[in-house]
């Protein structure tokens, strides 16, 4: 009888954890079905940068996609750095690929309760290692994706969305990813030494950087050539 | 007291060697523009190899004209003061080597006067040999690589201004430069006195300013909190504090701000007293001097 039992709980245990992760895969190809709907965009915004060894003033930039993963950001009046995960790390390009999904429950960002589902890549030798999606269930996006990777450890992305919602663009971006310690090489260049005390480098939060972009506008599918991303 | 000035400045510009230094610093700046034109892309692999890991660097619009001027401005104001005092060391050394000296003093105007106006011709020639400097470095480098946003690698931290906030800092930096070269020029002219002929005071200026560069640059904190601090070759880079800007509660570099106005004022002032001493100490000893030659 107790054997009996706990095959029927198994059983229930297992028919529930499928159940879960047919909706974490229904929901992620709504997510996805959402997002094959825009073909290409062109958008302007401003770009804020957030790096301990980087003074950079803020820049208008043009963001430019194209499916299925190419993005390009370009600064029309000078330059801009920007980070090397920002444009691989685009959702589209999150959620190409073949990979296992794993229903993770749900968590609260500020009053809104987010369901959370982690994507294991298939293949063993893929960059990406893990990624984590915050998805608000009710309006069908993506409000956060954390992935980490062999190369260059974790990348975090948060998303608002206003005007654009129903195309599931966002208003507004704020990349986070890890930097190495800055150092000039010696030799390159004499310092100008006014006296005052160089801030000394702390590992933790001092690794982390930040690019923040607040979209103005989109022009959605009006067709983009690939010389663009060139 | 303009006369005796015209007089100075149309001995010093009748010597041909006075032109070295305009050829010198012609030649050292089309090298470099001529070295960063056809590889200036390794130049800034191993300038910007601190960042290149996590950001994507749009090299071919990093090497632009601006960045050029500031780093042959780099170069060259540690090399510059040694054609300052190729001249400075000269103007009065130079005439007591030639015996024109005591005819000079016998001029109806005073040796004070006399000594300020020989100042006053080592000053605009070194701001002249800056001017020729900034046609050079800066105009011709913008014509050649035309201009865009300047990135500053510094020991800590990368520096970007955004092109339209860049000429005004160019003319501070020239401006600051013009006080940090008088001020060599100022200690060749005192060391000229002293001599007689313009070898001694040019070789010894040169000295000077090159072992005090080296004391300025070593990072031992017993020179950084007691001597280094009063140095004047320690003042002469404050021309670059104008290329640093401050930066918001974000971390934004906030255009048309200057880092550490104070510490650059500091340092003027610091330059402004060496050239007041070094004159006035000229200009005492050239008075109570016999001048025998």
């Amino acid at each position: 009888m107790g054997n009996k039992k706990f095959y029927l709980l198994a059983f229930l245990n297992c028919l529930c954890l499928i159940s879960f992760a047919q909706d974490a895969n229904s929901l992620l190809q709504k997510i996805r079905d959402r997002l094959n709907k825009v073909n290409d965009y062109e958008a302007t915004g401003v770009m804020k940068t957030n790096v301990s060894f980087l003074k950079v003033p803020e820049a208008q930039v043009q963001v430019f996609f194209k499916k299925p993963d190419k993005l390009k950001i370009k600064n029309e009046h000078g330059i801009s750095l920007v980070p090397k995960g920002a444009v691989s790390f685009s959702l589209n390009n999150l959620l190409k690929g073949n990979y296992t999904v794993l229903d993770a429950g749900t968590e609260m960002m500020g009053s809104v309760k987010l369901r959370v589902i982690k994507l294991l890549p298939v293949d063993d030798n893929a960059d990406i290692v893990l990624s984590t999606f915050y998805i608000d269930e009710a309006k069908l996006l993506v409000m956060k994706a954390k992935t980490t990777t062999r190369e260059s450890g974790t990348y975090e992305v948060e998303m608002s969305y206003g005007k654009y919602a129903a195309e599931a663009l966002p208003d507004k971006v704020v990349f986070t990813f890890n930097t190495k310690d800055y150092k000039l090489p010696k030799g390159i260049t004499f310092d100008y030494d006014d006296g005052t005390k160089k801030k000394t480098e702390t590992h933790g939060e001092s690794s982390k950087g930040k690019v923040e972009i607040d979209y103005s506008s989109y022009i959605l599918n009006k067709g983009l050539p690939d010389s663009v991303f060139k | 007291m303009f006369r005796l000035l015209q007089i100075e400045l149309f001995k010093i510009f009748k010597r041909p060697r006075t032109y070295i230094s305009f050829g010198a610093i012609a030649a050292m700046i089309l090298i470099i523009q001529l070295g960063l034109k056809f590889d200036g892309k390794s130049y800034l692999q191993l300038l910007m190899s601190g960042i290149s890991d996590s950001f994507i660097i749009p090299y071919d619009m990093i090497l632009n004209g601006y960045l050029v001027a500031f780093v042959i401005l780099n170069t060259l104001l540690i090399q510059v003061p040694l054609l300052i005092a190729l001249v400075a060391g000269d103007v009065v050394a130079g005439e007591a080597n030639m015996g024109t000296l005591r005819l000079l003093v016998t001029k109806p105007v005073s040796r004070t006067e006399l000594m300020l106006a020989k100042f006053g011709a080592s000053v605009v020639y070194t701001v002249l040999l800056l001017i020729w400097m900034a046609i050079l470095a800066l105009f011709l480098s913008m014509l050649f690589f035309g201009t865009n946003d300047m990135l500053i690698a510094r020991n800590d931290v990368m520096e970007q201004i955004s092109k339209n906030d860049i000429l005004w800092r160019y003319v501070a930096a020239f401006g600051y430069a013009a006080v940090a070269l008088s001020t060599v020029a100022a200690l060749a002219f005192l060391l000229s006195v002293f001599a007689d002929n313009s070898i001694g005071p040019i070789v010894s200026t040169i000295s000077i300013v090159v072992v005090l560069t080296i004391l300025s640059e070593m990072k031992i904190p017993l020179y950084d909190n007691t001597v280094k601090p009063y140095l004047f070759t320690s003042h002469m880079l404050a021309w670059k504090g104008f290329f640093y800007s401050k930066v918001d509660n974000e971390g934004e570099a906030i255009r048309g701000s200057i880092e550490n106005l104070p510490a650059i004022l500091r340092s003027l002032g610091i330059l402004f007293s060496y050239i007041i001493l070094f004159v006035t100490v000229a200009i005492i000893s050239f008075r109570k001097k016999d001048i025998l030659s």
